[in-house]
């Protein structure tokens, strides 16, 4: 394996000149953002929308370590109160699920990518497009309502009976989630007509990017799955106002049956996550390694497989609920099956690696922090999948942990990786990779020294949710603060690298990684229509034509 | 259902299909079978209403689930063109049917299997204050 | 392997893009196929959000089956079977618009989406006379059921005049929509508001069927038979007490012994209970933790049947107003089609709840 350092890029001034038509300039003002119909204007506001939502998900994250610092100090200098506390953290879980890792990937990269990497000119429904972004707005705007309505403080589960009785704003957080599930589940359809329906001449099945069949199957599981969670959260609705009693044990409603319901969104949701994600990786992991993905068969098929048996495990949340002990058995033996195409897309990875010419940039430094991440993400998982195991895990840090490292780790992870990856392609402007590679490195620390603790306090019986502690783990909990701030930091850092580059980056070559998929085929930034004639389309993983080109800075393919 | 071509196949091979010398992709439904399908499902109808004047006891519901089930599969297949439609959208929506049953059996079996430890809350109008409340473990 | 290369199939004739093909789309038959498998895919969504309701359904019904036997005499039969029938008719009529449509014979078009939108009103006023007289006598969800062992549930008709008032005001609407067309004589707002019209004043007509039927056919029958003269089976049966429930085997529940007793003659009866052995508990379904569970699932399923019948007519509207602007022909009706899928799929769902609800026996 060599290992080359990332080419510099050089300001190309031959092509200042002309060609300034891109989707950007294409017409300006508010409204023709606001009205716009073209897919990559609405990937860049979602991207915007979504990047706040993290940035405010991210603060309270960070006041939930500042809180854990030292909670036990008296009352009255206490950062947070109890109450506050669950409010907290529950926002804190409601917005990074739903407004943030839920739409990041397929929402905000996927809108922008998806159409050029197929090569079309728009999504099947421009119009439905932009009225899921404008439905995730108004999802936010329920979020945020309940932010300042104080007192939401159910968790993200909503778990009844509680949600029930709460006293928080529960009718409009579960209005913002239904609202926000309808944004999720046509930004799905969309997608799975568009892939079906519009792909170029000779743009086979086996012909597409593997993140487009990674958006495939997580589209896949955003139509069947997310019309379940509107009707739980609409019948819990319908609970605090009617009192139907369907999940009110005091109606002999069954709050079982509520976990039912949810979790069978809720762990296909986690592939909703992780599944676009891995598509990331797959295209980072090829591109810069400068070699065709390896098993590209296996992983597309893998994708799928997930999507489908995700559908098959969502009991393993409720192996402690009171579940009965066939069913756990069951669901406890399903669950280890998933972990199967995880494990291969993981392995198919190295092998990309293997004997190619990685080059160490940031978006490839991310790709790699990624696997050992959601290595040790989905490892853990099977601890939480065997039913003896979970007995004494459930609802500890254990759980914490282990979910921060396949969301953060991995989905955030590879969420930034592609966000490096494709900059340049969505706005034209190069970033300094030695800053980039500075926020990954910092990243990777920083979240490492935020879990891996996490993982110990598990073990040893720290509850998750709980706005104190005992003695013993207080330095373990600092420990975890320490990296809070850490990775903060880091996320800080590669917040400025992005932003640095819009104003002082040097323009971007139409290919600056050397990749073989359709969109660096594209203009850089890509033109309103994109194609203007049908692209032709080749093996996206065969490099072998692509050559460094010191002129422009980039990669360009020799004619054959 | 490795097919390509049915698509092109069947929107120009056989545009003609219902007898309504059609080009392209339309294929408007003949009025008889239209009107057939309707009868056939008002008669099942009735039948459901007759059918549950007798006293079947448990399989009253599987009788009256089959009749709709009928009915639904009349209306699916031919006012909503499935017959003719591509074999995709009906892979999309009889797929759908499975994890629709996925649901509901795992659920269904799960509350099978924890029946026995329920309580129930079995009272004469809680709203009222100072009602008793009476728990009848079953 | 589903592979459909319909774009290879057209892709390269770069003709005139007509108005109502889309510029990203290559030829009219890409934009049907991706409306049509957007719509079944749409229609997947549907299927699953109502499952959730089927699997709560399910779940109580196979755990208190008594309480679901006992609920179900309080839903009259005839105005579900009438409906069935009105809706089995809105289909007909829908398919047939898509039958015209394709074969551009506007005035057919027309007609058929009137006709449906017509239905859907009727039947949702049928609905209205349903749901009003069980609030009226405390059949409610959940914790507001009012258990119907108490003395004369008091009857309060405003709640069909309130459900009343919107529709009203759409009539209004629609007629003075009309006047306008007539005025100004215009073939296309002629065409628009003529269906409007007729449809806002199907609601009244479904609202009286409804009450007609809901009465018993005149005031004779429902003496004898009691409950709200929905069925002659049950009933009677109820009203002279020695009802027994011998479909579900052991546990004899709940429906034992219960007297049903009409005591007044308004056109919306009250129900008296009177109760022989309810106090024991296992016969205790009549109580908000028992029925309550019951018309909590009755009230969500129907309601969101009901929302998804006001939605389909808000498509409908759109399709007469498109079709009165002959926009559509052989090539163009991907529209009608889609929105047919969609009021099928609503039929489709009502199939499945009227025996589920209406006749347990
Ligand atoms: C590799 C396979 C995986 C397995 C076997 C697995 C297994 C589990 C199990 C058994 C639990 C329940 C623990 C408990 O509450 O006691 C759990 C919780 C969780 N997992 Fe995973 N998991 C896997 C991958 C993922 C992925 C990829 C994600 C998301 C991207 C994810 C997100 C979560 C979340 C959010 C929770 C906690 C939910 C909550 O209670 O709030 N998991 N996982
Ligand atoms: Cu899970």
């Amino acid at each position: 394996m060599s290992v080359v350092t990332s080419p510099v890029t050089m300001p190309d001034k031959s092509q200042d000149l002309g060609k300034e038509d891109n989707y950007l300039t294409h017409t300006s003002g508010f409204l023709s953002w606001a009205l716009t119909l073209d897919h990559k204007r609405i990937g860049l506001m979602y991207l915007a929308g979504v990047l706040t939502a993290f940035t405010a998900g991210g603060i309270l994250a960070l006041m939930i370590r500042l809180h854990l610092w030292n909670p036990n100090i008296d009352k009255s200098q206490a950062w947070l109160t109890n109450q506050q506390y669950n409010q907290v953290f529950t926002l804190h879980g409601a917005i990074m699920v739903f407004l943030f890792i839920i739409p990041s990937v397929p929402a905000a990269l996927g809108n922008f990518l998806l159409p050029i990497m197929l090569g079309t000119k728009d999504v099947a429904f421009p119009r439905l497009n932009l009225g899921s972004f404008y439905l995730w707005i108004c999802g936010a705007i329920f979020f945020l309502f309940s932010l300042f309505a104080t007192g939401l403080d159910t968790g993200w589960t909503f778990y009844t009976p509680y949600s029930i009785e709460s006293q928080g704003p529960v009718v409009a957080a579960t209005m913002g989630v239904f609202v926000l599930g309808f944004s999720s589940i046509f930004t799905g359809l969309n997608f799975i007509v568009t892939i079906n329906t519009m792909r170029p001449p000779g743009m086979t099945w086996f012909r597409m990017p593997l993140f487009l069949w990674a958006t495939y199957s997580t589209s896949i599981i955003q139509v069947l799955a997310t019309p379940v969670l509107g009707i739980t959260v609409l019948l819990l609705a319908a609970e605090r106002i009617l009192g139907i009693g369907i999940f009110d044990p005091k109606l002999n409603g069954d709050p079982v049956t509520f976990q039912h319901f949810f979790w069978f969104y809720s762990h296909p949701a986690v592939y909703i996550m992780i599944l676009p994600a891995m598509g990331i990786i797959s295209e980072l992991m090829s591109v810069h390694s400068h070699k065709g993905i390896f098993g590209y068969r296996m992983i597309a098929y893998s994708s799928v497989a997930i999507a489908l048996f995700g559908f098959l495990v969502w009991g393993h949340h409720m192996f402690t609920s009171g579940m009965a002990d066939v069913t756990t058995i069951v669901f406890s033996a399903l669950t280890f099956t998933v972990s199967i195409p995880s494990a291969i897309k993981v392995f198919n990875w190295i092998g990309t690696m293997y004997q190619g010419t990685v080059v160490l940039n940031t978006p490839m430094l991310y790709a790699l922090a990624f696997i050992f991440l959601f290595t040790i993400g989905g490892l853990t998982g099977l601890f939480l999948g065997a039913l003896s195991t979970d007995m004494h895990l459930h609802d500890t840090y254990f759980v914490v942990a282990h979910f921060h490292y396949v969301m953060m780790g991995g989905t955030l992870v590879a969420f930034l990786g592609g966000l490096f990856h494709w900059w340049p392609k969505m706005t034209g402007k190069m970033f300094n990779d030695f800053a980039g590679i500075v926020s990954a490195a910092i990243v990777f620390v920083g979240f490492n020294l935020t879990f891996l603790p996490q993982f110990v306090l598990g073990t040893r019986g720290m509850p998750r949710r709980y706005a104190s502690y005992v003695e013993e783990f207080q330095q373990l909990h600092q420990l975890s603060t320490i990296g809070a701030m850490m990775l903060g930091c880091g996320l800080l850092v590669a917040g400025l690298t992005l932003l640095h580059s819009l104003f002082y980056g040097k323009k971007a070559p139409m290919n600056p990684w050397g990749g073989a998929t359709l969109e660096w085929e594209c203009q850089t930034p890509p033109p309103h229509d994109n194609f203007s004639s049908p692209p032709t389309v080749g093996d996206p993983y065969d490099f072998s034509g692509i050559e460094y080109d010191p002129k422009s800075g980039g990669y360009i393919k020799k004619k054959k | 259902m490795s097919a390509p071509s049915t698509h092109a196949d069947h929107a120009h091979g056989n545009g003609n299909e219902h007898g309504h010398g059609h080009s392209g992709f339309s294929h408007p439904m003949p009025i008889w079978m239209l009107l057939s399908v309707f009868f056939a499902l008002l008669v099942l109808t009735v039948a459901t209403v007759y059918q549950s004047t007798f006293d079947l006891g448990n399989m009253e519901i599987w009788l009256s689930l089959t009749i709709a089930t009928i009915k639904a599969g009349l209306v699916i297949a031919f006012f909503m063109h499935l017959v003719w439609d591509k074999p995709l959208n009906a892979i999309i929506i009889l797929g759908s049917l499975i994890f629709v049953a996925l649901f509901l059996g795992f659920t269904m079996m799960d509350a099978e299997g924890y029946r026995d430890n329920l309580i129930m809350t079995s009272t004469l109008e809680q709203s009222q204050p100072g009602a008793t409340v009476v728990e009848v473990s079953k | 392997m589903t592979v459909h290369d319909t774009a290879t199939a057209h892709h390269d004739d770069h003709h005139e893009h007509p108005s109502w093909l889309a510029h990203h789309f290559d030829d009219a038959e890409q934009q049907f196929d991706s409306g049509k498998l957007g719509m079944w895919l749409f229609l997947v969504t549907e299927v699953l959000f109502f499952s959730g309701m089927f699997c709560a359904y399910a779940l109580y019904r196979n755990r208190n089956p008594e309480v679901f036997e006992f609920c179900s005499q309080f839903l009259n039969e005839k105005l579900g079977a009438i409906n069935t029938g009105v809706l089995l008719f809105s289909s007909l009529t829908m398919a047939w618009a898509v039958r015209a449509s394709q074969l551009k014979q506007t005035k057919i078009l027309i007609g058929m989406l009137g006709a449906t939108l017509g239905c859907a009103a009727i039947f949702l006023g049928v609905k209205a006379v349903e749901y009003s007289h069980k609030w009226g006598l405390g059949l409610l969800p959940g914790k507001f059921y009012r258990s119907q062992l108490e003395n004369p549930v008091h009857v309060d008709n405003n709640y069909l005049y309130n459900l009343c008032i919107v529709p009203m005001v759409m009539l209004i609407a629609c007629a003075l929509y009309y006047v306008y067309a007539l005025v100004t004589a215009s073939k296309f707002h002629l065409r628009v508001a003529g269906p409007m019209v007729v449809a806002a004043a199907c609601f009244f007509g479904g609202v009286g069927l409804g009450n007609y039927l809901e009465s018993g056919e005149g005031h004779s029958e429902h003496a004898s038979s009691g409950h709200h003269g929905s069925s002659e089976h049950g009933h009677a049966e109820h009203a002279d007490g020695a009802h027994d429930s011998a479909g579900h085997g052991t546990e004899e529940p709940a429906k034992a012994k219960l007297s049903l007793v009409s005591v007044d003659n308004s056109p919306i009866h009250d129900v008296l209970v009177t109760p022989a052995e309810s106090v024991t508990p296992q016969s205790n379904v009549n109580q908000s933790a028992m029925a309550g569970l019951f018309f909590g699932i009755y009230y969500c399923m129907t309601g969101v049947h009901a929302v998804h019948i006001l939605g389909g007519m808000l498509v409908i509207t759109w399709l007469i107003v498109k079709a009165s602007r002959e926009e559509f022909h052989s090539e163009y009706f991907g529209p009608v089609d889609n929105v047919g899928l969609y009021w099928h799929l609503v039929d489709f769902i009502w199939i499945y709840l009227f025996p589920l609800l209406y006749l347990i026996t």
